[in-house]
C-alpha cells in the first residue's frame, strides 16, 4: 500500500465541537427558553430534576432535528455563505457520523423523556423531530415558498413539550403558545431570507423571497404580523394569563407591527439598504423571549 | 517527525478529547438516572 493511499484512507475524526455544532446551539437557546416557559407556567408542581431532565430532553431533541437537518442539507449549506462553515461543508466531519449521531440523540432524547415525564410529552418530542426533518427538511424546503409557513410548526412544539412533561395533557394555553410561535415564524425568516436572498438564491432555495421577490414577502411580513399579534394578546381576553403579561404582550406586539410597516414600506432591493429588516429579524428574537418571559413572570406574581 | 507522524499525533489528540468528552457525558448521565430514579421511587 503506498503513503498516498495510507493517507487518503485516514481521514481525521471530528472534534467533539463539531458534534456540538452540529445541534445548531444558538437555535437550541430559543428552543428551550420556550420549553422552559412552557414548563413553568403549567398549571402543577414538577420536581426540578425531572423539569431539568424534560428541558435537556427538549434540548437534546432540538439537537438532533439540526444535526438530521444538517446531513441532509450538506449539499445545500456549501452553497450558502452563511453556513459553508459549517462541519459537513467544511468538511471536518463525514455525513454518517452526522447521520449516526442525529438519529442516535433523537431516539435517546425521546426515550429519556418517556421515562422521566411521560409518553404523551415524549411523543410530542417524537412528532416535532420527525416534522422538522421529514416534513420541513426533506419534503418542503426545496419545493414550495411555503416551507418555512407549515415547517415553522416544527419549532412551536417547545412549550407543549414542556407544558405536557409537567400535567400530562394539552389545553388550550399551550395550543396558543403553539399558535404564537407557528404564525411567529414567517415574518422572522422572511426578514432574514429578505437580506440573504441572493444566499438562498444561488443554492436554488425557494424561498419568498427568491420567488416572489422582496415587496411580496414584505406584504406578507405585515400581514402575519396581525394573526401573530392576535395569538400573543389572546390569553389574557380569554382568561389564562393576567394583566402584567396583557400588557407586555400588546406593547411588544405592537412594536412588532410598527417594525413589520417599515418594512413594508422600505424599497431597498439589496443587503446594504435593508436595515428596516436586520432590525425587525433581530427584535423578532428579543419578542419572543420577551413575551413568553412576561408570561412567567405574570403566573408567578399571580400565584 | 514525519508528516504522517503528525497526522497520528493529531488523530490521537482527537480520540482522546472525544473519549474525555463522552466519559463525562457518561458520568453526568448516570447522575442523571441515579436522581430520577429516587425521584420516581419517593413520588415526589
Amino acid at each position: 500500500m503506498t503513503a498516498s493511499v495510507i493517507e487518503a484512507d485516514q481521514s481525521l475524526p471530528a472534534e467533539w465541537r463539531d458534534f456540538l455544532a452540529l445541534t445548531k446551539p444558538r437555535v437550541m437557546s430559543l428552543v428551550v427558553f420556550t420549553g422552559l416557559c412552557g414548563l413553568l407556567v403549567a398549571p402543577a408542581p414538577i420536581h426540578p430534576i425531572i423539569g431539568f431532565t424534560a428541558i435537556l430532553c427538549i434540548a437534546l431533541g432540538a439537537g438532533a432535528a439540526a444535526a438530521l437537518n444538517m446531513w441532509y442539507e450538506a449539499d445545500l449549506d456549501a452553497l450558502m455563505k452563511r453556513t459553508a462553515s459549517r462541519p459537513l461543508p467544511a468538511g471536518r466531519m463525514d455525513r454518517q457520523s452526522a447521520l449516526h449521531f442525529g438519529v442516535g440523540l433523537s431516539f435517546f432524547s425521546v426515550i429519556l423523556m418517556g421515562f422521566a415525564t411521560n409518553w404523551l410529552a415524549a411523543t410530542v418530542l417524537a412528532v416535532s423531530i420527525l416534522f422538522y426533518v421529514l416534513v420541513y427538511t426533506v419534503w418542503l424546503k426545496r419545493r414550495t415558498p411555503q416551507n418555512i409557513v407549515i415547517g415553522g410548526a416544527a419549532g412551536a412544539f417547545p412549550p407543549v413539550i414542556g407544558w405536557a412533561a409537567v400535567t400530562g395533557d394539552i389545553t388550550l394555553l399551550p395550543i396558543l403558545l403553539f399558535t404564537l410561535i407557528f404564525l411567529w415564524t414567517p415574518p422572522h425568516f422572511w426578514a432574514l431570507s429578505l437580506f440573504v436572498r441572493s444566499d438562498y438564491a444561488a443554492a436554488g432555495v425557494p424561498m419568498l423571497p427568491v420567488v416572489s421577490g422582496p415587496t411580496v414577502t414584505r406584504q406578507q411580513i405585515a400581514l402575519y404580523t396581525i394573526p401573530m399579534a392576535a395569538a400573543a394578546i389572546a390569553p389574557w381576553p380569554l382568561g389564562l394569563a393576567g394583566a402584567i403579561y396583557g400588557i407586555a404582550a400588546s406593547l411588544l406586539s405592537a412594536a412588532f407591527f410598527l417594525l413589520s410597516l417599515q418594512v413594508l414600506f422600505n424599497r431597498a432591493t439589496e443587503p446594504a439598504g435593508m436595515k428596516p429588516e436586520k432590525r425587525l429579524f433581530a427584535y423578532s428574537v428579543l419578542y419572543l423571549f420577551a413575551v413568553f418571559g412576561a408570561l412567567v413572570l405574570d403566573r408567578w406574581i399571580l400565584a | 517527525m514525519t508528516l504522517k507522524d503528525d497526522r497520528i499525533l493529531e488523530i490521537r489528540r482527537r480520540q482522546k478529547s472525544r473519549a474525555l468528552v463522552m466519559a463525562l457525558l457518561l458520568g453526568a448521565f448516570v447522575l442523571l438516572i441515579y436522581g430520577i430514579t429516587i425521584v420516581r421511587m419517593t413520588g415526589k
